[in-house]
């Protein structure tokens, strides 16, 4: 599958060769679990395997969850309760799904921002990009239809505001919420189709793994220098890389298991203080709660779509020239839909010949600002929408649009690159010492 | 070689106080110290007896239990009373309406608290978990970290909070109290002191009754909880042991491939 020069599977009994000739499926493990991959690659890099583990989590513990779940308005909330209190085992499947979904989403923004800083998203890996975005896009929507089936409270009124964000599109929004909703408000039809839904999506998402893992098979893993394996032949090849397994299984295995300690100690010591209390009260149409506010996953988009009120200059700007069909809302939601495309986008805006930040002495701060501005982003989305955290709001939305477009852009032009190591092995050997062939290494 | 892992685990767990909410002008929660506090906190058995008896000789008037099943307070990890004890509790504290009969007859151990809006007044079932005692600072989620989200602790202050101060609005009268967000509850001071006599002879101050009613109540919240954190403490040490073998089997896998370490 790779480009790299690599062994490939070679039947050897008869039984092998019939099975080869008709269906090469043992072929097809075999090259995929064997790829070469750069040896220099560093921790940053175990987050794949991590969320190809969360995925597997959710879609398990979710299965065994729907057996006991009732979607039904008048008996969601109770059916909730049945599986934490008779179901066997069901109040550590429900923590277990609810706390993965945190992890999930930890794991799928250090992976981003992994891409983001090793310019993974380069040529010739912007489809594995891209794909990876969708996959992202469609987390977030399994992720908030998730929430909305327990029938809390938050779930009632979080799923009333985000598909509220529809209707402010202009002409068809009204008809468009209506559509989603299935009625006038969030009601049984919502949690139907939401629970529809949330049980289809990660099998899509599943599907988009594969392409998403078959494309970087294509071209080969990005690794923390930038620079591509050597395809000249097999022996070259194999001097800056080594196989997927063992060495980077057993090695994201090891990276796994630590994450999971941590995961398992929120799990079984704190498993709600990642949710919020309003969601153990039971949907009520007729309260609304004082501070309505997404999970935490959501909140650095959230804090963008509040940012742009009718007071910002761009937003009065829009409402003019389009002649008041772009109002402060639409506004939002268009830049917090644009703050996830945009990232879609990167491949093409960052005009850089250089892969990794690590050569990139200019853009590297420029990048640690970005990360600063995402967690200042998360903080101020959980935030009251006063003062003085509207201003901060948008001057960091303002920044996020900002390293997108401007800088990076400008950055690849003005910037002077750091050497970069010639090849992969010249790399792994300034870490690791050059590995003398004469001895065994002394224990 | 383990460092940046520790970084990412560090970014990891830096994510999660951003998941806390912005606090509303909440009254003051006292942290009380409970014995189901932290990971090894186990609940009191007998505090939640004298939980239960407090919510049944005074609460159950207005508040119901309906997401509770009587059967469940013979269960070990909770109040753990004999079985023949649920089934006289059951039959001589609550009637509930049998379909088949189509008329009431007295609860059993299959039955669930009865649910109560007689008075308007919230199902309690969930309420130490629908409710946080902690917040904060700004937003940071640091403070339920380290204190827990401090439902029971809500509770507990909300019940010993009364200041003995009365309002009339409206028509309807409200009651200061420090612990309720905005200052003034629709609920009457529930507990006086020495209202509920313990066969023990416990304490029976409206402080001490108090703790003990949010025991009770976070136990009908979170049933499990002892069973739950059982299972983290085997998770972690199992999840810890096969971390170290994963640590040795690739320290050993990569060995031939790296040289010595240039300081």
């Amino acid at each position: 599958m790779s480009g790299i020069p690599h062994d490939h599977y070679e039947p050897k009994t008869g039984a092998e060769k019939w099975l080869h000739s008709r269906l090469p499926i043992v072929g097809l493990v075999y090259d995929t679990i064997m790829i070469p991959t750069p040896k220099n690659l560093n921790w940053w890099w175990i987050w794949g395997i991590v969320l190809a583990f969360c995925l597997v989590l959710q879609i398990v513990t979710g299965i065994v969850l729907v057996m006991h779940y009732t979607p039904h308005a008048d008996m969601a909330f109770a059916s909730v309760e049945h599986i934490m209190r008779d179901v066997n085992g069901g109040y550590m499947l429900r923590y277990l799904h609810a706390n993965g979904a945190s992890l999930f989403f930890v794991a799928v923004y250090i992976h981003i921002f992994r891409g983001l800083f090793y310019g993974s998203y380069k040529a010739p890996r912007e489809i594995t990009w891209i794909i990876g975005m969708i996959i992202y896009l469609l987390m977030m929507a399994t992720g908030f239809m998730g929430y909305v089936l327990p029938w809390g409270q938050m779930s009632f009124w979080g799923a009333t505001v985000i598909t509220g964000l529809f209707g402010a599109i202009p002409f068809v929004g009204e008809a468009l919420q209506t559509f989603l909703l299935g009625g006038p408000a969030v009601d049984n039809a919502t949690l139907n189709r939401f629970f529809s839904l949330h049980y289809l999506l990660p099998f899509v998402i599943a599907a988009l793994v594969v392409i998403h893992i078959w494309a970087f098979h294509t071209t080969g893993n990005n690794n923390p220098t930038g620079v591509d394996v050597r395809k000249g032949s097999k022996e070259e090849a194999e001097k800056d890389t080594l196989p997927f397994w063992p060495y980077f299984v057993i090695k994201d295995f090891l990276g796994l298991a630590i994450v999971l300690v941590i995961f398992w100690a929120i799990v079984g010591f704190m498993p709600n203080y990642l949710g919020h209390p309003d969601n153990y009260i039971e949907a009520n149409p007729l309260v609304t709660p004082a501070h309505i506010v997404p999970e935490w996953y959501f909140l650095p988009f959230y804090a963008i779509l509040r940012a742009f009120t009718s007071e910002v200059w761009v937003v009065q700007i829009a409402s003019f020239v389009t002649g008041g069909i772009i109002d402060a809302k639409f506004f939002g939601v268009l830049a917090m839909f644009g703050a996830i495309a945009i990232m879609a986008l990167v491949p093409w805006l960052d005009t850089s010949r250089v892969r990794s930040g690590r050569y990139r002495p200019m853009f590297k701060w420029w990048f640690y600002l970005l990360v600063f501005d995402f967690f200042a982003l998360m903080w101020l989305g959980a935030m009251p929408a006063e003062e003085p955290y509207a201003s901060f709001s948008l001057i960091a939305s303002a920044y996020w649009f900002g390293y997108f477009l401007v800088i990076l852009p400008i950055l690849g032009v003005i910037e002077k690159p750091l050497a970069e190591p010639a090849t992969i092995e010249e790399d792994f050997d300034a870490h690791y010492g050059e590995k003398s062939d004469a001895a065994t290494p002394a224990e | 070689m383990l460092k940046t892992l520790a970084i990412g685990a560090a970014f990891a767990l830096a994510l999660a106080p951003a998941a806390s909410h912005a606090a509303g002008g909440s009254g003051h929660v006292e942290d009380f110290q409970f014995s189901f506090e932290g990971p090894f906190g186990a609940y009191d058995q007998n505090q939640l007896q004298r939980g239960l008896q407090i919510y049944t000789e005074v609460c159950a008037a207005c508040h119901g239990l309906k997401f509770v099943p009587l059967r469940t307070l013979a269960d070990e990890g909770g109040p753990a009373l004999p079985a023949d004890q649920v089934r006289a509790y059951a039959a001589e504290n609550f009637s509930v309406y049998d379909a088949e009969l189509d008329e009431d007859r007295p609860a059993k151990p299959v039955d669930h608290f009865p649910a109560n809006t007689a008075a308007g007044a919230p199902d309690l079932s969930l309420m130490a978990k629908a409710r946080a005692g902690f917040h904060g600072p700004y937003g940071s989620g640091m403070n339920q970290l380290f204190k827990g989200i401090g439902g029971a602790e809500y509770i507990a202050s909300l019940l010993d909070g009364y200041t003995g101060e009365e309002k009339e609005e409206a028509g309807s009268i409200f009651y200061e109290n420090t612990a309720f967000p905005g200052g003034w509850i629709s609920m009457a001071p529930p507990l006086s002191d020495e209202q509920v006599e313990f066969a023990d002879g416990h304490e029976n101050s409206v402080e001490a009754m108090s703790q003990d009613v949010a025991a009770f109540l976070m136990w009908t919240a979170e049933p499990k909880m002892m069973d739950r954190k059982r299972a983290g403490f085997v998770g972690v040490l199992i999840l810890t042991v096969l971390s170290v073998l994963l640590y040795l089997t690739n320290k050993q896998l990569w060995a031939p491939h790296k040289g010595r370490k240039s300081a």
